[in-house]
């Protein structure tokens, strides 16, 4: 099967929309007020409020200030944690895929449209310029898809927007996933009949879309998620070209820091316009580990200085203070406290270099090592993001020590660990 | 039979490492960072360490498999002084943050002490080590077929495990005193570090002889284990309190009087 156009929509607008977050910068200062002064919370979208159970337009409470007068960093550390767990979880579900069931880790000659170049040439230098040729061509992609949301953004076109949403999370939950069955059934060699495949993926389909784009259990919510970033990574796997993947799991690092950084960037001029209309970024397929309290308050008058939402959410790669309209606040609505949002791109990208390293070779140093490679950049941007507390990405560190432990692991340090295994010598 | 033989090995070398890890740092995301943190200082030291292996490996002469053996000598002694170098940068660096810490912080105290961090580094030294030294073994004892064909020691699997758990808590041993003495400036401290260290490595020389290689291992990680709880302070009295539940920590926890 020639992989349709559908899976590089997919794809493109993850990685396309999800930087478009709303991106939030947990507020590390201490702050005379204890109030931390983010907010990503003025998301009043119908959108965004499929990212939480029932999320209304969250505001906070005052009981809560008073437990939240915590040292900065333990907000931070906890937070990362809150992303730490969804991070491995999500490379676990690869890799024992990627060791246990082989049609991910098959050769292909099937490729997807978008890199179109072939790499079965056996000269070198032609493989490395066909790799490249392939990159060039996806980060375009990537890049005019970009675009094509925030125009769409700017003009207003939120129903295109959410329907596209729509489709490409049907396609992940029913056809990739019925795909992902058929390949786990052939793998242990259990007799399935139609019928039985039939309900269980209408139930999970069904389910994953209601949980995903309206309301459900948070932990529910959170589980499909990391299952579709997982899905799509396995995809990536095994239709991109090996030397091309790396290339553009390099290329996009770049692209991020450009989108992200630069003033001309697609992304921050995504950010830019939200900010202006006061709305909350797109909020499409993001990952929330919000912890959800249920408030009711009373005196508006005593909220004033609490009112500032506490929500730190990353972006598929940056994070960015947003101020958040003070108002009063209403009773019985729910607020979502502490949160922590990173964009699934994140989740597929991180996974495609664990799965990949998996993939390629017996060895399970390399995906050790490229494992806590990714663990401490997200560390890193994390406590980036606190000490400078503006939009940054958050795909290039975790990368490029990825791609770094990789290929030193890869060359350098399993002939060393394989020599030393061989005389059983311990270091 | 393969199955017994890969849980059996997994547990044996990694229980101790894991029940640590569950019942004193899961529960806190500080510590996790942390040990994640000193798994990755570790894993920089194996791959400087093994750069300079592969340089002298290709500069040298494959055929003649005793300058390999030298040459493998060289790099794990090189590799155990590379990672009691990093040992040593990652005390510094966590001093340095600690500070940055309290200044950033509202709070007079520090929110994870230097006996903490030293416990969370030494075992997240423990885990990549021991995880580098024995996963790919793990997964091969899933495998049909064990070890043993021509007439290699048939123990292979197990000895790789006890080995891999007397390493980890080692290395954990090692960080508590190492730190400790980092921070009473008492060098000697650290110089029997890196000396036991390299000790245990050079034992493991002896292999497939597993009892000159195991036994004195497991003699120097009680040693040590001794050792580092006095260093965190720990005394015989500590102990009792403890094993018969009336130490001052149980009975808050229990509302029990004395």
């Amino acid at each position: 099967m020639n992989a349709s156009d559908s899976d590089e929509e997919l794809y493109n607008e993850r990685s396309a929309l999800v930087p478009s977050e709303n991106p939030e910068v947990p507020s590390y200062r201490p702050d005379p007020d204890h109030s931390p002064t983010e907010d990503s919370d003025s998301k009043t979208t119908g959108f965004s409020r499929r990212t939480r159970p029932g999320g209304g337009s969250e505001r906070e409470a005052e009981p809560e200030e008073e437990e939240e007068e915590e040292l900065p960093l333990k907000y931070g550390a906890k937070h990362v944690i809150m992303l730490f767990i969804p991070v491995t979880l999500c490379m676990v579900v690869v890799v024992a895929t990627i060791k246990s069931v082989g049609f991910y880790s098959e050769k292909t000659t099937q490729q997807l449209i978008y890199t179109p170049f072939t790499e079965d040439t056996p000269d070198v230098g032609r493989r490395l310029l066909n790799s490249v040729l392939n990159t060039v061509i996806m980060i375009s992609v990537i890049v005019v898809m970009t675009i094509l949301l925030v125009v769409l953004y700017k003009y207003r076109c939120y129903k295109f927007i959410h329907g596209w949403l729509i489709l490409s999370s049907l396609m992940l939950l029913f056809w990739f996933s019925f795909m992902y069955l058929g390949e786990v059934f052939k793998t242990y060699n259990v007799a399935m009949d139609y019928v039985t495949v039939a309900v269980l993926i209408w139930n999970f389909g069904a389910v994953g879309m209601v949980c995903i784009h309206w309301k459900g259990p948070l932990a529910l919510q959170q589980a499909y998620l990391i299952f579709i970033s997982a899905l799509m990574a396995l995809v990536f796997i095994k239709y991109l070209p090996p030397w091309s993947a790396w290339v553009i799991l390099a290329a996009i690092s770049v692209y991020d820091l450009v989108a992200v950084l630069s003033p001309k960037g697609p992304l921050r001029m995504l950010v830019e316009t939200a900010q202006e209309r006061n709305e909350p970024i797109f909020p499409a397929l993001i990952y929330s580990s919000a912890m959800m309290w249920t408030v009711t308050m009373a005196n508006p008058a005593d909220d004033q200085p609490s009112e500032t939402d506490e929500e730190a959410e990353l972006s598929g790669r940056r994070a960015e203070p947003q101020r958040r309209q003070p108002g009063p606040i209403l009773e019985d609505e729910l607020e979502e406290e502490r949160g922590v949002k990173l964009g699934l791109g994140d989740f597929i990208f991180y996974s495609v270099l664990v799965g990949k390293a998996a993939a390629t070779g017996g060895d399970w140093n390399t995906t050790l090592a490229c494992f806590v490679a990714i663990l401490i950049g997200l560390c890193l941007t994390l406590l980036l993001l606190a000490i400078f507390k503006k939009a940054l990405p958050a795909l290039p560190i975790s990368i490029t020590f990825g791609l770094i432990f990789y290929f030193s692991t890869d060359f350098l340090v399993q002939p060393f660990m394989d020599n030393l295994v061989n005389h059983q010598f311990y270091i | 039979m393969t199955a017994a033989v890969f849980f059996g090995c997994t547990f044996i070398a990694f229980g101790p490492a894991i029940s640590l890890f569950l019942f004193t740092i899961a529960r806190e995301p500080l510590r996790v960072i942390f040990l994640i943190a000193g798994a990755f200082f570790w894993l920089v030291s194996l791959l400087l360490a093994s750069l300079v292996w592969f340089i002298s490996v290709q500069i040298s002469n494959k055929e003649s498999a005793s300058q390999q053996k030298g040459l493998l000598i060289f790099g794990v002694v090189l590799s155990v002084l590379l990672q009691e170098t990093f040992r040593f940068a990652y005390y510094k660096l966590l001093k340095k943050a600690n500070e940055g810490l309290l200044a950033l912080s509202q709070e007079e105290t520090m929110p994870i002490s230097i006996l903490q961090l030293a416990y969370v580094s030494g075992l997240g030294f423990g885990f990549m080590s021991g995880a580098f030294s024995v996963v790919n073994i793990l997964a091969d004892s899933v495998g049909p077929g064990t070890v043993g064909i021509h007439g290699d020691s048939q123990h292979y699997f197990l000895s790789s495990a006890f080995m891999t758990m007397a390493i980890i808590l080692l290395h954990m041993f090692w960080g508590v005193i190492f730190f400790d003495g980092c921070e009473k400036r008492r060098w000697f401290v650290v110089a029997a570090v890196v000396v036991s260290h390299l000790v245990v490595s050079c034992l493991t020389f002896q292999n497939p002889q597993y009892v000159s290689s195991l036994v004195p291992t497991y003699i120097i990680m009680l040693s040590m284990g001794i050792w580092a709880f006095y260093t965190a302070g720990g005394s015989l009295r500590n102990l009792k309190l403890c094993l018969t539940c009336k130490d001052k920590d149980f009975l808050l926890a229990n509302h029990r009087p004395r």
